[in-house]
């Protein structure tokens, strides 16, 4: 089928691709390894249950049942369709034309034609989500940060060229089809073809060479676009395809209340209640730290991860009661920051050999105080997201940079801190007056 | 004007709730950790008194620590101030620690949440059950019962899950189970359990104004609230209380409408 140049082609095509796509995850493997350590890797079977129930089951995803079952299509398709990209590949490498079908016989039509009955739904389904984000514009798809600039297009990008390479596949398998009838050399005789048969009348009329002209044609595009997509990845936020699994493993499992312990705090205040419990001058000698995250890289590794993991859809922010109420904060926005951020840093880095200070801080140059400020930590956010994202892990964090490093804080809550640390509550009572609600 | 004085000491002993504090030399069952927001706020105060009345009533071997109980640190560690929430929960933890508690039960989620899911790791372990757990258990053991014709049959109640108690610790059945036994028309908010709506207070938002925006949350939640139709607002928790409390009274329907804690309702209802 293909002549030896072609051939060449081809693996150097699939080897620039799969190279450029590789280098460009260990690039955001490296930038997430910026973050600090936190250990996540306890309880294996639990961690195994969620990537299960969690990400290849898509639990949360069920919600909203119908969006939940279109979105099902769309993955288990991706993840199928797969299957047949594997001969496609071993095609393009060893020259030949469906390899599988002569091994697989009968099973080979049926697959193909499950491949083209996933191919068809998965173009519907593309068609029903762009018409949801350009034409019905549900709320959390076209507000705040989606409702211009490269995220709206972004979104818009990732169902056009999936419905593109759909129409190619289908295309490819009509002609090959067509081909097939005419007992056209090379074209094995591995159909009839559901799907891609409703469409061979398009090219019923062409000679063979011009039919084997858009055979090929679409055969290389349908390749070549699969390849661009898989490097579009890592310019996109379409990448929780790939980060959902790791982030459905690595998700905390303690309780949504838990807020995680400082012990470099923990042991301050131990020592000072306890000073015969301290450590010797020399042995204290640690690092001086930073309290809390002024930056991106002061955040657990897990949360640059989720920060990757996003895929912008928006039902954290939809949940969130200050958002809904008109204030600032979006949960979603704190991801997406954070991620243009910790990008940022990386490309610093691949620039410079190490981070050259660039005058900047996730803290308010890409988060401001005032949307810090709204947050109830009310989970309701985390509760939301389909591959366990905690915006609210960031929240805490830049908060305690706040409050603990800048003394940055309300008069409210200073008076609060003053009360609690003074009258051993949040308001100006007397400790003496604890009980007396029992004496009124 | 001896006998004047005696009678004013007789009211005052009259009036005095019968609250069982902490003996040092013998631990309770079940320590009562009333919280900073059921020690002095006034609204609060009745829910530990209902819920005071109930474990008297039931005769439960519980106590309080009185003067010695702090705040947990919840507030300051959500507002950032970890160094603080650290001292509070040492102090807290050698007390209960000294004292040999083994259980607490508590009325505000927040309380709840931390000593549970927080002090173990700083030494405080305890089994720690949130009052509407308890309530459930108490009626599910009959010890309490219902009176007939209690103050809420057939009357209409809606219960707004707190975000401590809910979404946090998972906790949806116990409290809806506990208001079942009152043979009230329960109604759904459009938002609830893990999908409830915060009443606003959380994160320490209830010692400070709100950020700029269109609407308080508290509000928000209210107007949901009362779209139910219901007449009485269950909660969990004191400050979803003075939430919901403030947005009934701003859609001036507090002669209507009221809110209050299941401990309240339970103790009204129950026979004692």
């Amino acid at each position: 089928m293909l002549t030896i140049i072609q051939q060449v082609v081809f693996v150097l095509l699939a080897g620039f691709s799969i190279w450029f796509f590789i280098k460009n995850m260990k690039r955001i493997r490296r930038n997430i390894f910026l973050g600090k350590k936190e250990e996540l890797n306890d309880d294996k079977p639990t961690r195994w249950r969620n990537v299960l129930l969690l990400a290849m089951g898509q639990k949360k995803m069920f919600k909203k049942p119908l969006v939940a079952v279109m979105h099902f299509i769309i993955y288990a398709g991706f993840i199928i369709i797969n299957i047949e990209i594997l001969e496609i590949i071993l095609d393009g490498i060893t020259g030949q034309h469906r390899m599988f079908a002569p091994f697989l016989g009968g099973f080979y039509t049926f697959l193909i034609n499950c491949f083209e009955i996933l191919a068809a739904l998965v173009l519907i389904v593309c068609v029903v989500f762009l018409i949801r984000r350009n034409i019905l514009k549900i709320p959390r798809l076209v507000t705040g940060q989606l409702s211009m600039g490269w995220p709206k297009m972004d979104g818009n990008l990732i169902l056009i060229l999936e419905i593109i390479l759909m129409g190619l596949f289908l295309k490819m398998n009509a002609a090959d089809t067509v081909l097939q009838a005419m007992d056209a050399p090379h074209y094995t005789q591995a159909g009839p073809f559901v799907v891609s048969s409703l469409l061979t009348g398009f090219f019923e009329s062409f000679s063979m060479n011009t039919l084997i002209f858009f055979e090929r044609t679409f055969w290389w595009l349908h390749i070549i676009g699969i390849f661009f997509f898989m490097n579009y990845l890592y310019y996109s936020k379409h990448l929780h395809i790939i980060l959902a699994f790791p982030n459905a493993f690595y998700s905390r499992l303690t309780s949504m209340g838990q807020m995680t312990n400082m012990t470099a705090i923990q042991n301050e205040i131990k020592y000072m209640m306890q000073p015969e419990l301290a450590p010797t001058a020399e042995a204290a000698q640690t690092e001086p730290q930073r309290f809390g995250a002024k930056d991106a890289t002061d955040l657990s590794w897990k949360s640059l991860l989720d920060a990757y993991a996003c895929t912008e859809c928006g039902r954290c922010t939809d949940a969130c009661p200050a958002n809904q109420t008109g204030k600032k904060l979006s949960p979603r926005k704190i991801m997406m920051d954070t991620r243009d951020r910790i990008q940022v840093i990386g490309e610093n880095i691949d620039k410079n050999g190490e981070f050259v200070d660039d005058g900047k801080t996730l803290l308010n140059d890409y988060i401001t105080v005032e949307e810090l400020r709204a947050c109830t930590t009310c989970n309701a956010c985390v509760e939301e997201c389909p591959v366990s994202i905690e915006p609210l892990s960031i929240i805490n964090e830049l908060r305690r940079y706040l409050v603990m490093e800048e003394s940055n804080s309300p008069t409210e809550w200073n008076l609060m801190f003053g009360n609690i640390e003074n009258n051993m509550a949040p308001w100006k009572f007397s400790p003496d007056d604890r009980d007396a609600w029992a004496n009124d | 004007m001896t006998e004047m004085l005696g009678l004013m000491i007789n009211l005052k002993e009259d009036k005095t709730m019968d609250v069982k504090r902490i003996n040092p030399s013998k631990a309770p069952e079940i320590l009562f950790w009333v919280g900073c927001a059921g020690s002095f706020d006034q609204r609060a105060q009745k829910i530990t008194k209902a819920f005071v009345e109930i474990l008297n009533a039931v005769d439960l071997d519980y106590a309080i620590l009185g003067k010695e109980e702090m705040c947990t640190g919840d507030p300051a560690r959500r507002s950032g101030n970890e160094f603080l929430f650290q001292m509070m929960a040492y102090n807290n933890i050698q007390t209960l620690n000294m004292y040999n508690i083994k259980k607490i039960v508590t009325t505000c989620p927040h309380c709840f949440n931390t000593i549970k899911n927080e002090y173990p790791e700083l030494g405080g372990e305890y089994e720690v059950i949130h009052h509407t757990t308890l309530l459930q258990e108490l009626i599910n053991e009959g010890k309490i019962k219902m009176s007939e014709g209690g103050a809420f049959k057939g009357k209409k109640i809606t219960y707004h899950d707190s975000c401590y108690l809910g979404r946090a610790n998972d906790i949806y059945e116990a409290p809806r189970k506990v208001l079942e036994t009152l043979d009230a028309d329960l109604v759904e908010l459009k938002r609830c359990r893990a999908n409830g709506l915060c009443c606003g207070a959380g994160g320490a938002q209830m010692f400070k104004e709100e950020e700029k925006g269109d609407k308080g949350v508290n509000i928000e939640r209210t107007e949901e609230a009362l779209a139910t139709g219901a007449t009485t607002i269950a909660a969990n928790c004191p400050f979803c209380i003075t939430m919901l409390g403030d947005g009934v009274k701003n859609s001036d329907k507090e002669d209507s409408v009221q809110v209050k804690d299941i401990a309240e309702i339970i103790n009204e209802s129950m026979e004692k």
